[in-house]
């Protein structure tokens, strides 16, 4: 029994039934498969709100600087009860700041808001609060340690004669305001024992039992699988039909296009301008042209020179990964086979949980392997560890720049040599600095990555310049073996391009390049061949030129694949 | 990223390596600028250098855990390990523990203050990488193995020197303790020798590079490539060195060695490091940071001292002081931040 599944079902209870659920839901098996729901949802049907409906809160004008620096210029929006309003735009165009001050973690410069009609300046985030406004963070803030009830009413327990809190009223009244999202958990459970959709939802639900009328989501399906995806979409549905005005901020175009009735663009802290939902949802490509201010047909362009694929480089047979005890859902390699040929870019498609992550790390040594072989030019070999994938000339993007890849502390300089101060050093161990710095210098331009100094703490740069550091950083070694997962997650949309046309500069000099992607258009527009996933195993392959998000979505979310695997294997044997 | 956004970026950083890297010493600037206002003679030389000599025995085992601190780690085992290491020195010195209590300095037939100082640095570093294999190995968190290492060491010094001090070591070998080259004590020649060497190791070289990745995500550097559980074995051995050089050096300067030496020496240590802006969870910080913060501290004691504050009155004010500077770092951040 999947760890996810109960709650599903119980979600399933507690939502009325023309919520538009995905059917597949409820016959998922995985831990995380199956619930690749084509985007866009059936959701646009409910009434828009009518334009009668009062302007619940009104931004105009508003503008922020920072020691000298206009962070944000002239902005004005408007939200309406039951209406989710899109908030968009590249990192650095002011969402944060905007977001900020709309909770009440610092003043604006200048300009008014208005909230239920009156002017609204929070002093601080509890001010916010009381005055209806709340903003769920992507870095959730419930008490880990602590049980659901708790959580919710941190601060406002409800207690009896004696100043003593009455438990048993905490948990009734929980229990009820849970499941207003949907939740059916025991209010008794310790938080940390949710999962991260899980504890949105708990978040939310504490947000409505403090009759907030405004929640502001900020960035809520970046953790979140597909399905868990969908369900708070869902959710977000059933709090519009009761007139709570929700304003999502997302990079993720085909969600926000999907669930929003509006959308407001912010560029380079001003106004990019406002999209409506006419009838239909609104158009991915209008949305990209607003927040890029070029037409989106750009984005996601095949890079036109393609390097032919060589000699298979790196090899893989029968690929399984140990199963930990303690870890009994974690997602095990069953049986991959697989060539990587120098020249070319391999895309791997699957969702998550298809086991793409955990081929990576199994190839780069940094999970074991139960059996199966890898080659590498022909030579068998059996990483036990990163340190000997990165000797033999493998190198490693993992999905998760801020955990695995960044020091975030430390310079752009000290991140990028990490990977080969053997390099950059001479025969004593002392650093090399000239060298290593002429190296970077190279690169940045190379790249064309935006930096102040090689001394600059990485964390200050964007999402893309960050990764096109870490690319550098594998390309000081010059691999055979380059392995990118999910090369531009929380990359800006407009330096996404980059990230492919370096990717495929990389495969034209001859390195093997696999891509792990979730994003279909990505794998698409990069691939030469790609290859889908799905619960540990190889489930197709194609051309890259051949291939659609159609075909590729059913490998790699259908389940009769599988089953059909299984009779052909049956057979055979 | 806009243009202007970069700026910001650009200058704020500056900004703040500027006062992180100069707080600490700004600090100690206006410390000696007060005790001198308050007493003209706290700037004669002669009590400067004795300031030096007193600094440079916890100042050397800041120099070890200033590598333990940048890799997130800790080591409370010091002030154990530096009376253990000591008395292992005065056993190798006198050839036996035997004398105990002798203060005799004639007709020794102990091994020479060499095989001391290395039977001190061999012992402190072993010792140092049995924690640090408990560290990686047992996947025990640092603090518990070093705390149950502070007892474990007190208790193996006791036991080898039943409990009385071990005195009267040779000329030669009392010379790394009270000796002086010019005006200059030995042992504060020996802490600076060692801290530029730690300088150069931590700022120069591929090891130092590796340090402070392994201190600023652990995770990050495995899938990099650098051999983590080696870099973490390796601090320990250094902290451990460390603690066996400053034994050494305070059996020589106090011709004996306590069973009961150290004590606290450990908390003494790691307010060095933090003072000097080394940041507890890894991956910040730097040798001079901690040359200053044991100069500040030593300062800070002389300098009360010298005005016949109590040594009960020090240790609140020490107290303080380390609470106030990692609040004003703290506070210089959050100003640059914004």
């Amino acid at each position: 029994m999947s760890p996810l599944s109960p709650i599903i079902s119980l979600a399933e209870k507690a939502l009325p039934a023309e919520l538009p659920i995905s059917p597949q839901v409820g016959e998922m098996s995985g831990r995380t498969e199956g619930g690749a729901v084509p985007l866009p949802l059936p959701i646009g049907k409910q009434p828009l709100p009518t334009e009668a409906a009062p302007v619940l809160l009104a931004v105009q004008g508003l503008t922020k600087h920072f020691a000298g620096v206009t962070a944000l210029s002239d902005v004005s929006l408007d939200i309406r009860p039951g209406e989710i309003l899109g908030l968009l735009g590249e990192n650095g165009a002011g969402k944060s700041t905007l977001l900020k001050i709309l909770s009440g973690v610092m003043p604006p410069s200048a300009g008014r808001i208005t909230f239920d009609g009156a002017d609204y300046a929070p002093s601080s985030p509890q001010d916010a609060k009381r005055a209806g406004i709340v903003t769920i963070y992507q870095e959730l803030s419930l008490i880990p340690t602590l049980t659901v009830a708790e959580n919710i009413f941190i601060g406002r327990a409800p207690v009896g004669p004696l100043g003593l809190i009455n438990w048993r009223r905490m948990e009734a009244d929980s229990r009820a305001i849970t499941s207003r999202v949907g939740l059916s958990i025991d209010p008794m459970t310790p938080v940390s024992a949710l999962s991260v959709a899980e504890q949105q939802l708990v978040e939310i639900a504490r947000a409505l039992s403090l009759e907030s009328r405004l929640i502001i989501m900020d960035e809520p399906t970046s953790a979140l699988t597909e399905t868990e995806v969908q369900r708070l979409l869902s959710i977000m549905d059933r709090l519009r039909k009761d007139g709570v005005a929700i304003m999502f901020v997302t990079h993720r175009l085909e969600e926000a296009s999907a669930i929003c009735d509006r959308m407001t663009v912010l560029r380079d802290g001003r106004l990019a301008g406002h999209l409506d939902r006419e009838g239909g949802p609104i158009r991915l490509p209008a949305i990209i042209e607003k927040m890029v201010g070029r037409a989106a047909s750009e984005l996601y362009a095949r890079p036109a020179q393609r390097a032919v694929a060589g000699d298979v480089v790196l090899s893989v047979r029968g690929l399984r990964t140990v199963r930990d005890p303690e870890a009994p859902h974690a997602i095990v390699l069953d049986g991959v086979d697989l060539d990587l040929k120098a020249g070319e870019i391999l895309g791997v498609a699957g969702l998550v949980g298809s086991g793409r992550t955990e081929l990576a790390r199994a190839i780069f040594g940094a999970d074991r392997i139960a059996a199966g072989t890898i080659m590498l030019e022909g030579r068998r070999i059996a990483p036990a560890s990163p340190a000997d994938a990165i000797a033999l000339g493998i190198g490693l993007v993992p999905e998760d720049r801020k955990h695995q890849a960044i020091f975030a502390a430390l310079g752009i300089l000290v991140n990028f040599s990490v990977a080969s101060l053997g390099r950059f050093s001479n025969g004593f161990g002392v650093m090399a600095e000239r060298r290593e710095r002429d190296a970077l210098a190279g690169f940045r331009k190379m790249l064309s990555i935006r930096m102040a100094s090689a001394e600059q703490p990485i964390e200050g740069l964007s999402g893309g310049n960050q990764q096109k550091v870490i690319l550098a950083r594998w390309l000081a070694r010059d691999p055979k073996v380059l392995i990118v997962d999910e090369p531009t997650r929380g990359v800006d949309v407009g330096a996404k391009a980059e990230v492919h046309q370096i990717l495929v500069q990389l495969a034209a000099r001859g390195i093997a390049v696999m891509m792990i992607s979730s994003e279909l258009p990505e794998v698409l527009a990069v691939s030469d061949r790609i290859v889908t996933m799905r619960k540990g195993r190889i489930t197709g392959e194609m051309p890259g030129a051949e291939a659609s998000e159609e075909r590729l979505m059913e490998l790699m979310a259908l389940d009769r694949r599988d089953a059909r695997r299984d009779e052909a294997r049956g057979q055979t044997v | 990223m806009s243009i202007a956004e970069d700026q910001k970026q650009r200058g704020g950083a500056t900004l703040a390596r500027l006062l992180m890297s100069f707080g600490p010493l700004l600090f100690l600037v206006a410390l000696v600028v007060v005790f001198t206002v308050l007493k003209p003679s706290f700037i004669d030389p002669i009590n400067l250098f004795n300031i030096t000599r007193q600094i440079s025995i916890t100042g050397l085992i800041a120099l070890g855990m200033t590598f333990v601190i940048l890799t997130a780690g800790i080591d409370l085992s010091v002030g154990s390990l530096l009376a253990f290491c000591g008395m292992v020195a005065a056993v190798v010195a006198k050839g036996g523990a035997a004398n105990t209590l002798s203060l005799s300095t004639s007709g020794t037939q102990g091994y020479g203050w060499f095989a001391a100082l290395l039977a001190a640095v061999v012992v402190g570093a072993a010792a140092g990488g049995v924690q640090g294999l408990a560290i990686t190995r047992l996947k025990v968190p640092p603090f518990v193995v070093t705390l149950g290492g502070l007892t474990v060491f007190r208790g193996l010094t006791l036991t080898i020197s039943n409990g009385g001090p071990i005195s009267g070591f040779d000329a030669s070998m009392r010379w790394f303790g009270t000796g002086l080259i010019g005006p200059v004590p030995v042992p504060a020649i020996i802490f600076a020798i060692a801290a530029i060497l730690c300088h150069i190791v931590l700022r120069y070289t591929r090891y130092g590079r590796a340090v402070y990745a392994v201190g600023g995500n652990a995770e990050a550097a495995r899938l990099s490539g650098l051999r983590v559980d080696r870099i973490l074995v390796s601090v320990y051995v250094i902290v451990g060195f460390f603690a066996g050089l400053a034994a050494f050096v305070l059996s020589a300067r106090l011709n004996s060695s306590e069973a009961v030496a150290g004590i606290g020496y450990e908390l003494t240590v790691i307010s060095a490091v933090v003072i000097g802006g080394t940041s507890l969870f890894g991956g910040i910080g730097s040798v001079g940071g901690t040359v200053v913060g044991a100069a500040l501290i030593g300062v800070l004691q002389n300098g009360l001292q010298f005005n016949n504050v109590s040594s009960y009155t020090q240790s609140i004010v020490i107290g303080l002081i380390l609470i106030l500077a990692v609040a004003f770092d703290r506070w210089l951040k959050s100003r640059v931040r914004r």
